[in-house]
Order: C-alpha cells, then structure tokens, then sequence
C-alpha cells in the first residue's frame, strides 16, 4: 500500500485491474485504493510479471503492507510492489497520535521483518489477525517451524468472516475521513517543521496583457487561465533555486527528482488535494494548461493517481479567486516549501508616471527553515516576479 | 433553439460544474460565482460545456455577460441568433 501522502495512514483495495500471470510495466494501472482522497490508480513503479496479489478487494490495510508480489525481470527476483520504490513517508510518529494506526498497530510491525519477533507469522496472517482481533502469541502455529499461517489465524478467530468488499465510502464518511487526514498532516507539519514566511507584491501587467493577446487567438478549449503562468513561473524559478525543491528526510534536504509541482484543488463539500503536475518546468503552457484541467477534473471525480500523490516536490496554493489578497500556507510534509499566491486585482503601483492601478498580486513563500534560509527565499520569490515580467518566455 | 432550451442548456452546463445545484435554487439575476462557490477553472469549465452544448465560443472578454443566468440566456439567445419574442416585440419595426 502506497503512501499517498504524509496524511494517508490506510487504504481499502476496491480491485485488481491486472491479474497474476500478467506482465506489468512502470507506469500500468494495476489496481484501485479507496483513501481519504478518493479512488486512487495505483501504479506499477517496476517492470515484471504480477505473480501474486496479496490483499484482496474490500481489504482495508495500513500504509507500507505488500498488496501484491510483482517477479522482476532477474531470474529468481520477486519485489514487493508497489510500496518498495515509493520514498517511504517519514517515519510515521503516529502509533499515539491516530486511531486508524491503533487498529492497525499489529499489521505495521510486520512491516519491519527485520525487527526481533518472538512470533513466526506470516504477512498475511498477522494482517488477519489484527483484522480479526486475534491475540497472535495465543494461536498455535502448524506451518514451518511452528509458523502461524493464514489458516490457523482464521482457525482462532471467532467466526473467520469474509471482509466484505465494498466498492468506495459514501461521501460524507470520506469528508470526515479527509478531515482527518488534513488534521494529521498539517498538525504534523507544524509540529515538525520551522516555517519561514516572505511575502512580494508582483506587478501582473505584462503577464496580463500576453495573456489576454494569447487568449484572444485561443479557441475557447485553448485557453489559458493565469495560473497557469503562475504555476509554470514556480517550476522555472525552482530550477534557479533548486533547494527549495525536494523533501526533508532523514535530517536531511533531499532534491526531488523531477520540478513536481503539486497543485493545491479544493474539492466540493470540503477537503483538498494537490496531486502533481509533473515536470511542470518542461511542458509549454498550453500543455500545462491541458495537465491543470486534467487534474482538477479528476480530483474533483475522485480519480488521481497514486503518482500524483506521491511524486509532489513543492505546492502552489492559488486562493485568489476567493478574494484574498494573501495566503500563507502550511507546508506539506515532507515537502520544504509551498508558495502562495493571493487575487490578482488592480491596487496602486508606483510606475514611471506617478501613482498607476496595475493589476497585483502578493506572491508569498512558506519554507522549511531546516532545509533554506530567508535569503534563498528571498532570492526564489524575486525569480519568480522576474520571470512573470516576460510572460512570453514562460 | 428557444430561450428556454438555452436556459436549460445553462442550468445544465453549471449543475455540471458544481453537482449540488437544485436547478430550482438557482438565483438567476444573482453571479452563479458568489453563489456557487466557482473558480475560474469551474467558470472555464462552464464556458467550455456552453461551447460543446450551444457551439458559442464566447471570447474572454464577454466572461462578464455570463455571470448571471438571466444574463448568459440573452447573451447566448443572441450569439445563436435565435430571435426570442421577434415576432411578438413590440418594436418589430
């Protein structure tokens, strides 16, 4: 099971979409997870065949335990997939902090087989024994070496009942259900992290003016949104101050592979998500524009990829159209900054003339004072008010 | 296409965007904006669904004339050239 974010603790197998026998490659949907955020595809981070799914539909199974075995292309290599490529979420320090981890508590020891166990049980029982509430050291084991199996767990258990699939929750179960995972994160984030803030007012003139030339060539389903050129502004200047890029893990900065920028969606009845806009710093703005739709769309039908999730190196929240003049953020763990941008409108500006109304925008940077000081901050905001001056290079 | 089919298409095009819309709740000399709690991408989206649906391809520049539902049906009866009441107007001259 995948993290989907450093608020995700659980998640429930809705289905398989590949079957064992299949040949499977980086980037294949294999199977759908029903979190806090919606179905979620899960995808494939290895090449291989799928030789064995582990979980089945209707599971539900803590963050890190093997859905399924998927046999790389090395003669005798079975992986665990897809969770063993995902960077896993910083430590969860959460056993004490969230109930979903209590119930689960059993199943994420197995997790780390490298911990002394007094127990010889296998994954699939120790998952069932927590599901079934079954006291593992008072079940007699007949497998291996006294190996408690699957089928002297269900033996234990009460009534050995099937877990009943379900397809996805129902909406308002998954709002609480959001709630939560937001009050985890951010709870998280602001224990954890020292935020730094900075604050700039852009003067959005040209960027404007391109935009509306540009958009009036455009056929309505071209059009580009001043997001847009927001958005793709962060990922240009991220590549002039790449420290802000990446994640603080381990005591440590780590770059993020690629400029991800998560995109903050608000969702109807409440929650957020900001999946990634991959390599957003490469794609021209007609195809970041395409990428943003996208996006939002499936956020907002509850259909994101497991990849958006997890692949985020930074987050753009844009609250201007809910009248804000500025927005400082919480960064999202483990991510190490998130730039905030407020409403677009026209405020005084001191141009060549005297006093002018230009239209403005207060860009803002909350960062992660472990990972930057101020004055790289400092020197990324400028970058970014520097690069929407010439719109048409964006 | 009449007044009221492109009112439909209207209702329509917004209760796609923000699904919890009663058609009957709508306000229509109120901005569907403030009223639904619509962003520029949802707002886009309408433009887009009104496009697909009606194939005006309204310019940003008439955003503004699709802010309430009472103003978006005369703008769109107008882009499509249906003549609403022609005949009935009294100014038929």
């Amino acid at each position: 099971m995948p993290t989907l974010g450093a608020d995700m603790e659980a998640g429930t197998l809705v289905e398989w979409l590949r079957h064992p026998g299949d040949t499977v490659k980086r980037g294949d949907i294999i199977a759908v997870v029903d979190t806090q955020k919606g179905a979620i595809e899960i995808e494939v981070f290895e090449d291989g065949m799928l030789d064995k799914t582990i979980v089945q539909p209707g599971e539900k199974v803590p963050v890190g335990a093997v859905l399924a075995l998927i046999r790389g292309t090395g003669p005798k290599e079975a992986a665990a997939a897809p969770s063993s490529t995902i960077p896993p979420a910083p430590t969860i320090a959460a056993g004490r902090a969230q109930p979903v981890a209590a119930d689960h508590a059993p199943s994420i020891a197995a997790l780390h087989p490298q911990a002394p166990e007094r127990l010889r049980v296998s994954p699939v029982a120790r998952k069932l024994a927590a599901d079934l509430g079954v006291d593992l050291s008072r079940v007699a084991g007949t497998g291996a070496q006294g190996a408690i199996t699957r089928e002297d767990v269900e033996r234990a258990g009460a009534a050995p009942i099937p877990p009943t699939p379900r397809t996805a929750a129902q909406p308002a179960e998954r709002a609480a259900a959001m709630r939560t995972a937001i009050a985890v994160a951010m709870a998280r984030s602001k224990r954890e992290i020292p935020h730094y803030y900075l604050s700039t007012t852009i003067d959005m003139s040209a960027a404007l003016a391109w935009l509306r030339a540009a958009n009036e060539k455009r056929p309505v389903t071209e059009r580009l949104l001043p997001a847009v050129l927001l958005i793709k502004a962060v990922a240009l200047a991220l590549r002039e101050v790449p420290q802000l890029n990446g994640y603080w893990a381990d005591g440590a900065f780590k770059p993020g592979g690629g400029i991800h920028v998560g995109a903050a969606i608000s969702l109807r009845g409440g929650g957020l998500v900001a999946p990634a806009l991959h390599d957003a710093d490469k794609a021209d703005l007609t195809t970041l524009m395409r990428m943003l739709q996208d996006v939002v769309g499936r956020a907002r039908a509850g259909s994101l990829r497991s990849s958006e999730f997890t692949d985020p190196t930074i987050t753009v929240t844009n609250l201007g159209d809910q009248g804000v003049e500025s927005t400082f953020g919480i960064i999202y763990p483990p991510q190490v900054a998130l730039v905030g941008f407020g409403k677009i409108s026209a405020r005084p500006w001191i141009g060549p003339a005297g006093i002018e109304a230009r239209p403005l925008v207060t860009a803002t940077l909350s960062a992660d004072h472990r990972a930057t000081d101020g004055h790289r901050g400092g020197v990324f905001l400028a970058t970014i008010e520097r690069l929407l001056q010439k719109p048409e290079q964006l | 296409m009449t007044p009221d089919e492109i009112k439909q298409a209207v209702v329509e095009a917004l209760s796609k965007i923000a699904p919890e819309i009663q058609p009957g709740a709508i306000d229509s000399k109120t901005n569907v904006r403030d009223q639904f709690d619509i962003d520029s991408m949802d707002f886009l989206n309408f433009v887009l669904a009104l496009h697909a649906r009606l194939g005006v391809d309204v310019p940003e520049t008439d955003y503004p004339r699709l802010y309430t539902v009472d103003d978006a049906v005369a703008y769109l009866v107008a882009k499509t050239g249906t003549a609403p009441a022609r005949g009935s107007s009294k100014s038929g001259a």
